[in-house]
């Protein structure tokens, strides 16, 4: 198991690298083909005024006049042991893992990616418990109704959901409940330690079933389609014959043998949504990562957008590691050895 | 049956819920304002120069949000409009917009300076004397040094890459990359900037400039303790001056101002600031969509863009006369233009170019912006809100709003291009807006034979690689440019210097002057910078619009104008010639 853990560690670590070296090299090695210079990166961050020489400063003064492994290097050294920063009235330390300094407002990475993790946190998380229970629960009532008004109706809303793009059903969502009705926040977030539990979950209630409505209808096809498979297994019908209740039938044998899939996805799922959910963040102002990725991505700031994609990864291998470990819990056929 | 039902059921389902959006709108009811007995009747432009709602009441937090990020908060290194507009809040410069409706609030009036600067040396030379009591935050009164230090640090463009640099093209004998935080005594700007006393500050230019108090209105000149000084690290708490201070601010998320017990009003007798909330909140990236939502249903009181609601929000407030009268079609000292290149044939050629002026459909160009809500028909180039600005119109364009095809083609005859020519266009491909200017002028000119290509280019590289790039663009064909320029402030230089004096031309790239290049242009800008006398220098600037459309060197478009919603929350409110927005020093809130 030690041994698995460590395998799996040192995999994502080089995993790691290679989309941080990917993400540089698409950021200056596509604007080189396109025959731009250093000066004409470092023309995007300066002001509408600057002149020649300025704008040649800031391409040195951002390392783009050196060559790319160096550039490259410079960076994994800042993750690994920090690195200094000029800030004009003095030098900062950096410290590690540091992310670089944002182009455009010259502030560390780090702590700006770290305080919007909890934004993203409490959405994905939210999100994903509405989407489980009501995803999976659609599919247990579905596959045991299956044919009927019920499990048709269910399907149909289910389609409905995951065809509606968020930014549809948020937008929707928003001008009824919030902007129409008052019933909720209209936008952005109060954070857990300035207001209490109640408030927190209830102004985040809009945007976790709207993502959840997204997901949830997938998750209600796949433990439909599930259950329908495993409900007719030859174990399930001897589980029944025995005189077990159909509620132990159907949740201890059906649903757990059904449950390795949805596992798969859930990893899989959450572990994208912690790197940023884009557009509900940008749909209800949430500043959590997907909205810094957006802010990133137009200003074409590269150490926030290295910063975001290293995150976004991070989390999906973290997510994957999880579900893998999960499956030695979830199905008794698996050992991790 | 079962079908049925299940049909009527869904149906009217989906009623309910659109009925339910349909429904939504503002919160507060219309017409009453909410404010004390001489509140004015919600209408339509009620805050368009003039006030609506006034007050002097106390009290409240304004709400401010913005789809983007802020530039900056530290004033020495901000070049966003909207943001001078509120860092009147916290920082007082020498001199500042008065906080005033309409056109009194497009004169700069002494703030931190006691009077305007006295010019000596043919205006060469300038000095201001510093009003006696002002303090910063932490009590600590304000002396000339600290404006000193204050515009030494701004000269820093390696540190603080974003804000203009005025200060760096006038004062006398800046070095190059000059750095204050390596010349910590400022020694080496000795003799671009004197203290002589405390309370006395001498700037010394490399030449003449007549309008030095619109350079002393620069958020730059606002008194920065160089002690407290943290570089790029200061914009997370400037150090106030003004009425408001820092309480928190994140560079990615907003900020919050509170008051500041150490200013004093009995000090600031003329800028007309009213501080009137008792907190201001700004928070960036907000949805435009949710802003204006928000706008409408109370929940937020300002959308600090200041340049207008989207155009989907716009088409409803104007088709709801309740919304309607909650709306200002604020005029803005911004010119949406085509500029055309000369250094591509055969557009070199004054008759080919009025050719293009007689033959341009002008409804049309204010059609893409949204019909006379977007702007005014635009016949030169200083809109009518920049100070001493005339309206002139060479080429009839109001009397033939939709081009004269005659007077085109006589034009076209007389540059020995009969049958017309084939000319690309250039336009920023994520603005709709240009796109439909550049479509709009491909239909009209084609009726005279010019035929134009579109050519999109992204906005963020527009000026700096492509068509602001003198040698991209004549290599390109780019003989047409949609532009658009507002003023760094409302008078001819603000306005003009930047689009129209050729020796601004960079090759490097990164233009704002597109294609114009006149000599004679060039000397009336340099007599302007001269002409110490207010009225004789707009009369110059006024002289700098007709040579430049007498030389036909751009197609003005349309005067901008935003159509800016208003909430009952509001009180106070007002824009100006100054900031052609509300004003943000001099709003306040609705008392109950």
């Amino acid at each position: 198991m030690f041994a698995y853990l460590v395998r799996r560690v040192i995999g994502a670590v080089i995993l790691l690298f290679i989309v941080t070296a990917v993400t540089f090299s698409i950021f200056f090695l596509v604007p080189k083909l396109g025959g731009a210079t250093a000066d004409d990166l470092a023309s995007r961050y300066v002001g509408k005024s600057a002149g020649v020489e300025q704008i040649h400063n800031t391409a040195v003064k951002l390392g783009f006049t050196d060559p790319l492994y160096k550039q490259y290097g410079r960076f994994v050294k800042g993750l690994v042991v920090g690195a200094d920063y000029d800030y004009g009235a003095g030098i900062e330390r950096c410290p590690a893992p540091c992310f670089g300094y944002s182009f455009l407002t010259q502030q560390p990475v780090w702590p700006d990616l770290v305080s919007r993790i909890p934004v993203t946190a409490s959405l994905a998380g939210g999100a994903a418990f509405i989407w489980l229970i009501t995803g999976v629960g659609t599919g247990v009532i579905s596959a045991l109704r299956r044919g009927s008004v019920l499990d048709r109706s269910l399907m149909s809303v289910a389609l409905a959901g995951v065809s509606l793009p968020i930014f549809f059903t948020g937008l929707l969502s928003l001008s009824i409940f919030s902007y129409g009705l008052g019933w909720t926040q209209q936008g952005g977030v109060n954070p857990l330690d300035e207001t209490n539990p109640f408030w927190w979950a209830y102004d985040l209630l809009l945007p976790w079933v709207t993502l959840a409505f997204l997901y949830a209808a997938a998750y209600a096809r796949l433990t439909r389609a599930g259950m329908l498979e495993t409900l007719n297994e030859d174990y399930v019908r001897t589980a029944r014959a025995k005189g077990l209740t159909e509620r132990t039938v159907v949740i201890k044998h059906g649903l757990r043998s059904a449950l390795t899939p949805i596992l798969t996805i859930f990893g899989l799922d959450l572990g994208l949504l912690m790197g940023g959910a884009i557009l509900t963040e940008t749909t209800f102002s949430l500043p959590g990562i997907g909205q810094y990725a957006i802010i990133a991505l137009r200003a074409n700031d590269l150490p926030k957008v290295l910063g975001v994609t290293l995150v976004a990864a991070f989390f999906i291998v973290l997510a994957n590691l999880v579900v893998d470990l999960l499956y030695a819990v979830v199905d008794p056929r698996v050992r991790i050895s | 049956m079962r079908w049925n039902r299940i049909t009527t059921a869904t149906a009217v389902s989906a009623a309910v819920a659109l009925s339910l959006v349909a429904c939504g709108g503002p919160k507060a009811s219309s017409g009453g304002s909410g404010g004390g007995a001489d509140a004015t009747k919600a209408a339509y432009d009620a805050a368009s120069g003039k006030i609506f709602n006034p007050s002097d009441k106390k009290g409240g937090t304004l709400r401010m949000a913005i789809t983007e990020k802020w530039d900056s908060t530290d004033p020495g290194d901000t070049y966003y409009g909207l943001s001078w507009n509120l860092a009147r809040n916290y920082v007082r410069p020498l001199m500042v917009f008065k906080s005033a409706p309409g056109a009194e609030g497009g004169k700069v009036v002494p703030d931190l300076a006691e009077a305007a600067g006295v010019p000596t040396d043919d205006a060469k030379t300038w000095t201001y004397k510093i009003r006696k009591g002002v303090k910063f935050e932490d009590g600590t009164e304000v002396t000339s040094k600290d404006v000193k230090y204050a515009v030494a640090r701004s000269l820093d463009k390696n540190t603080l890459t974003q804000g203009p640099t005025y200060f760096n093209d006038f004062l006398l004998d800046v070095p190059k990359n000059y750095s204050v935080f390596k010349d910590p005594s400022m020694s080496q700007i000795a003799k671009a900037i004197e203290t002589p006393d405390p309370n006395t500050i001498v700037f010394h230019l490399n030449k003449s400039f007549a309008g030095f108090d619109y350079f002393a209105q620069l958020p730059s000149t606002a008194p920065v303790p160089q002690a407290k000084d943290t570089g790029t690290k200061y914009q997370l708490h400037p150090i106030s001056t003004g009425p408001y201070k820092f309480e928190s601010n994140d560079p990615n998320k907003g900020f919050t101002l509170v008051r500041n017990d150490q200013y004093d009003p009995s000090t600031d007798p003329e800028s007309g600031r009213k501080a009137l909330p008792d907190k201001i909140t700004v928070a960036y990236n907000v949805n435009g969509a949710d802003i204006d939502n928000r706008l409408q249903a109370g929940d937020l009181d300002v959308d600090i863009a200041g340049t207008g609601v989207l155009a989907e929000t716009q088409a409803k407030i104007l088709a709801n006369p309740d919304l309607k009268a909650h709306a200002d079609n604020v005029l803005s000292t911004r010119l949406n233009f085509t500029v055309f290149n000369t250094q591509v044939k055969p557009l070199d050629n004054l008759d080919c170019r009025k050719a293009v002026l007689y033959a341009a459909d002008h409804e049309g160009y204010q059609r893409a912006y949204g019909g006379p809500v977007g702007g005014d028909i635009a016949t030169n180039l200083m809109p009518p809100s920049v100070a001493g600005a005339q309206k002139f119109d060479d080429y009839g364009f109001e009397q033939d709003k939709n081009g004269n095809v005659d007077k085109a083609k006589q034009s076209l005859e007389a540059c020995g291009m009969p049958k017309g020519f084939s000319m690309n266009i250039a336009y920023r491909a994520d603005r709709p807006k240009e796109k439909a200017v550049a479509e709009s002028l491909q239909q009209s000119l084609s009726r005279v034979g010019i035929k134009l290509t579109p050519k999109p280019y992204p906005t963020g590289d527009y000026t700096k690689l492509y068509a602001g790039k003198p040698d991209y663009a004549k290599a390109n064909g780019l003989g047409m440019i949609v532009y658009s320029w507002g003023a760094d402030w409302p008078d001819g230089f603000g306005f003009l210097s930047q689009i129209v004096d050729s020796r601004v031309i960079r090759p490097a790239g990164g233009n704002t002057n597109l294609g114009v290049r006149i000599p004679e242009v060039d000397q009336l800008v340099d007599k302007a910078l001269s002409t110490t006398d207010e009225t004789a220098r707009n009369q110059v600037w006024v002289d700098v619009d007709k040579k430049v459309m007498e030389q036909a060197a751009v197609l003005p478009g349309i005067w901008a104008k935003g159509l800016l919603y208003r909430p009952d929350t509001l009180a106070n409110v007002f824009s100006n010639d100054g900031q052609n927005m509300y004003d943000y020093a001099g709003i306040g809130l609705a008392q109950k």
